[in-house]
């Protein structure tokens, strides 16, 4: 068999093949050559063959039988063998493969080698792909080498230490007393090498760091040496005295320093020394700069020190270097959360990086923009945003997008702005704007009332544009839906009024209907929009025609729709009016935060909740509503009791000064402000009837209290947790009567303060019998989410011997469990 | 650490490719011809950071690269690498290689596959920076080299160098 082929003379074979195909054939042939060399055993040209297989796998080509040979070959005796054999194991070898294993008393051999480059060599191996059984194997050995005086290996061996610890964190131990004179090294490739070993163990634990701490003015020395002994021919790169290290050195100093003052304390002057006489006209000054920046914000540094590294940064933003802008644009990101007003300073700077080409810097410069957005520079922000919105690439517009959206709930200044933005940010971007907006925009539009007539009219405007851009023609035909009639009429205080007929309006969403642009889900709001119109429109006609040509529609949901609106039109025309009335104001759901709350109630009813459907039980909402005219003061609510009481409606009068002035909400007495609710009360019924009624399963022993006790009347309270929701307490008093005469037409009400839900089941009887002989049981319910300390204020009328008795009281003194 | 250290030309054929994370091997050419895609829209005069593509971890990995006539040099690394420094050594691993090969061409890459993977394993193990002093670099490779070079003095047939 002939000599095998050099890979010099592979390569260039390779070179010469035109097409990929014949580069294929070329490669296979020399496979094939390999393997029937490999199965000869020869030892002689194994090396220059797993070459050959080497160079073939980086272009692409299966290498996987040369696996075994590079075991083979590190397990020569040459060093030209070894050498190969371990860069191919480190190429085709991992630990998913068994094979792997075999290696380990080869490794564990040359890690005692004679020779250094050997030793080097497996510790390289080991570094780069040991597996975790290997590293547990040989540990102890990396652990001897790395206490050895020869440089060159002790620097290798740091590194295999950081890979075993990272595979097998239990080791870290083990290496502890082998760091005590690293630093104390001369040779910058060691000392390098355990501040990355350091840093590694200070990242994983925390006891290690707490350790490691006494080493900071040993660091801070090795640092000025660095920046004060002029200039070393060995270390020098672009002028300064090895920049890797000094790197690396601060960016242990960071992980030491923070969260920790003493040793922030020792590290404040080095990092000013850095910070000043840097040089800063090469890359290599910038990025010792920037790393000191990093170590400065991280750590608690003096506030001279961290305005000194903002300003640092701002210069960097200066630069016409495009990399130190991007690295400046990334770490005031970091930074923007701590030091808010530090990072305002440079915000003009920062939006004109918006325009610049590179697309890392826009990415960057557009999140940072977004962090700075508030309350006081949000117009000016948002045109520029806007503007960036127009121009930029699609992969951002998404995100632009959102962001405007988010930017806007919070701080939008007026109710027209914000849906200005919204509709300018539908217009340009409509297409990438994220599926939750349409639903949220639309909660907004209802909330803002008055800018119902504006909004509408812009929407149909922009309609007539453009219908391409489905959040926007699904927003705009909700709305035509809902205030069509504030269309047609014509009025708009905000802008010129349009003249818009009711057939126009029709014939815009009858064309959404039919467009080839319109989604099914753009279909189904304007088929609904068209329905509601038929209540606000008088052109009742035409809609019933569309509506029953849907009927036979091929896509189920529209058809669907339409045979439902069809028999509203035919057999139940009655309700219609009622069911497609407007929408009354929606909460807001909290994930979207509490601000549009806030806004709303000051200018718009009250958020009460709100139930669209006709309240179920009249009686007690007549004295909800009656209690509530009088109570204007909003922070405790009557309870509703469920059963028709005999007593009079003036009770609820008198209950009502009792609890006007009990401020429970913690803050200064409010001013009974009467916002009157006028409209539905609230239904505290709706909340809890809509829980189950669970069997009451004594809870965990909550003790019995005594509530009141006076006149002879006592009243005890007793406890039952309601499994399974544990928020909601039930209660049961127990009148007693210790006089000799009965009490009759005995009523007990009680009060709680806003967070809570009470629901009074209908007493046992209405007379508490004389000299304890029975007792009048009644159950309370309290619903208590907020988990807060339970307080009640509770009124008891009743008749004894003849006179009318009326006390208050109020109960403070309930057991903990009660309510956690 | 770093994930990734790559070389390949102006129209994508790999000249170095070694991974300090274990992909297979499809993986690993889909991953070299990603980052070509990648590296090779940016126009000249943009920074050298890019974010990482979605094989090869995605937003947390960075791709930081450099340019030199025809050739790409790309590490792919993680966020606890100095963005600035890695440059830095970018630029160190090529004034190395230029004096090793005395001005190094791609041509010196393409035949000394095996020389530029030794003369890196000095410089990056595991992922993570070992050496950065170019002379201290250059003076172990070059002892390793006679090590080799004495070796095959003892066999007289064909020398071994590739």
């Amino acid at each position: 068999m002939p000599a095998p082929i050099r890979l010099r003379e592979l390569i260039r074979t390779i070179r010469t093949a035109r097409t990929q195909a014949e580069e294929r054939e070329m490669i296979q042939k020399e496979c094939a050559a390999i393997r029937s060399s490999f199965r000869e055993e020869d030892n002689t040209y194994r090396c220059r063959n797993v070459a050959k297989l080497l160079y073939m796998h980086m272009l692409g080509y299966p290498a996987h039988f040369g696996q075994l040979e590079c075991l083979k070959l590190i397990a020569s005796q040459k060093f030209t063998d070894k050498r190969i054999g371990y860069l191919g194991a480190m190429l085709l070898l991992d630990e998913r493969q068994d094979v792997h294993l075999l290696m380990t008393n080869c490794i564990k051999n040359d890690l005692n080698h004679s020779t250094q480059y050997v030793q080097g060599l497996a510790l390289c191996t080991l570094g780069c792909m040991g597996s975790s059984e290997m590293c547990r194997d040989l540990a102890g050995e990396v652990e001897k080498l790395l206490k050895t005086s020869n440089s060159y290996l002790r620097k290798k061996a740091a590194l295999c230490a950081v890979h075993v610890i990272r595979k097998v964190p239990e080791l870290m131990e083990m290496f502890l007393p082998a760091t005590k004179n690293l630093l104390s090294e001369k040779n910058h490739g060691v000392l390098h090498t355990s501040v990355v070993l350091l840093t590694e163990m200070c990242e994983r634990s925390p006891d290690m760091l707490a350790h490691f701490r006494k080493l900071v003015p040993q660091l801070v020395r090795i640092l000025k040496n660095l920046i004060m002994s002029g200039y070393s021919p060995e270390h020098d790169v672009s002028g300064i005295s090895d920049p890797f290290l000094q790197v690396r050195i601060l960016r242990l100093l960071r992980i030491l320093g923070k969260n920790d003052d003493d040793s922030s304390e020792a590290m404040n002057d080095i990092l000013a020394q850095v910070a000043t006489n840097t040089e800063t006209s090469k890359n290599v000054g910038n990025a010792i700069l920037y790393e000191t920046v990093l170590t400065i914000m991280d750590i608690k540094s003096e506030s001279g020190l961290r305005v000194l590294a903002i300003n640092i940064l701002g210069r960097f933003l200066l630069n016409n270097d495009k990399n130190i802008r991007y690295v400046a644009l990334t770490s005031l990101l970091k930074t923007v959360q701590t030091d808010h007003n530090a990072v305002q300073r440079h915000r003009s700077t920062i939006v004109d990086c918006l325009k610049d080409l590179d697309v890392s810097i826009k990415r960057r410069a557009m999140e940072l923009s977004f962090a700075l957005v508030n309350g006081n520079n949000i117009r000016g922000m948002m045109k520029e945003l806007l503007y960036f919105l127009d121009s930029c690439d699609p992969e951002f517009k998404a995100d632009c997008a959102s962001g405007v959206f988010l930017a806007a709930e919070k701080y939008a200044p007026s109710k027209r702005w914000h849906i200005d933005t919204i509709m300018r940010v539908l217009t340009t971007a409509g297409s990438y704007v994220r599926d939750d907006s349409v639903p949220n925009l639309i909660q907004l539009i209802t909330n803002s009332v008055e800018m119902h007539a504006y909004t509408v009219q812009r929407l149909y405007k922009a309609l007539l544009d453009d219908i391409s851009q489905q959040p926007l023609v699904q927003v705009a035909s909700w709305c035509i839906g809902e205030y069509g009639d504030l269309l047609v009429s014509g009025q708009c205080e905000e802008e010129e009024p349009i003249q818009v007929t009711e057939d126009e309006v029709l014939d815009v969403l009858e064309g959404l209907l039919v467009s080839n642009l319109s989604t099914p889900v753009t279909r189904g709001y304007s088929l609904t929009a068209i329905m509601k119109l038929s209540t606000r429109f008088s052109s009742v006609n035409r809609i019933k025609k569309v509506v029953s040509i849907y009927g036979s529609s091929i896509d189920v949901e529209l058809q669907q729709r339409a045979v439902e609106y069809n028999a509203l039109f035919k057999k139940y025309d009655h309700m219609r009016p009622a069911l497609l009335e407007r929408m009354p104001i929606m909460e807001k759901t909290a994930s979207n935060g509490p601000t549009e709350i806030v806004q709303t109630n000051g200018e718009t009813e009250p958020s009460t909740v709100e139930a669209k459907h006709p309240p179920p039980v009249t009686q007690p909402t007549n004295q909800a509503n009656d209690l509530l005219d009088l109570l204007g003061g909003n922070d405790v609510v009557p309870v509703i009791q469920t059963t028709i009481p005999t007593k009079p409606v003036s009770a609820g009068g008198e209950l009502l000064d009792l609890l006007g002035d009990l401020s429970l909400s913690g803050g200064p007495a409010p001013a009974p402000a009467p916002s009157v609710p006028t409209s539905q009360p609230p239904f505290l019924l709706d909340g809890l009837t809509s829980q189950p009624l669970f069997n009451d399963i004594a809870a965990a022993g909550i003790p019995s209290m005594t509530a009141y006790n006076k006149n002879g009347l006592k009243i005890d309270f007793t406890f039952e947790r309601a499994n399974p929701n544990p928020n909601i307490a039930v209660i049961t008093i127990h009148a007693t009567n210790s006089t000799e005469a009965e009490m009759t037409d005995f009523v007990f009400q009680a009060a709680v303060p806003k967070t809570f839900q009470l629901q009074l089941l209908s007493p046992s009887s209405n007379v508490v019998p004389a000299l304890n002989q029975g007792t009048v049981t009644q159950v309370i319910r309290v619903l208590n989410p907020q988990k807060q300390q339970l307080r009640m204020r509770i009124k008891l009328t009743y008749t004894h011997k003849g006179s009318a008795v009326q006390d208050l009281a109020e109960v403070n003194n309930f057991p903990p469990q009660s309510w956690q | 650490m770093i994930k990734a250290i790559l070389i390949f030309n102006n129209h994508g054929k790999p000249r170095l490719s070694k991974f300090y994370e274990h992909y297979n091997e499809d993986t690993e050419q889909q991953i070299i011809r990603e980052t070509f895609h990648l590296v090779s829209k940016r126009d000249e005069n943009v920074c050298n950071f890019l974010e990482g593509g979605l094989l090869i971890g995605g937003l947390d990995y960075k791709l930081i690269y450099r340019h030199y006539a025809t050739l790409y040099f790309v590490f792919c690394v993680d966020s606890s690498e100095s963005e600035l420094g890695i440059l830095d050594l970018i630029q160190v691993f090529v004034e190395t290689l230029d004096k090793c090969f005395e001005n190094v061409c791609e041509l010196d890459l393409i035949f000394h596959v095996d020389k530029v993977h030794h003369i890196l394993a000095e410089m990056v193990m595991g992922g993570m920076v070992l050496e950065t002093n170019m002379n201290e670099i250059i003076t172990q490779v070059d002892a390793q080299n006679k090590m080799e070079k004495s070796e095959t003095f003892i066999f007289q047939s064909t020398r071994q160098d590739r």
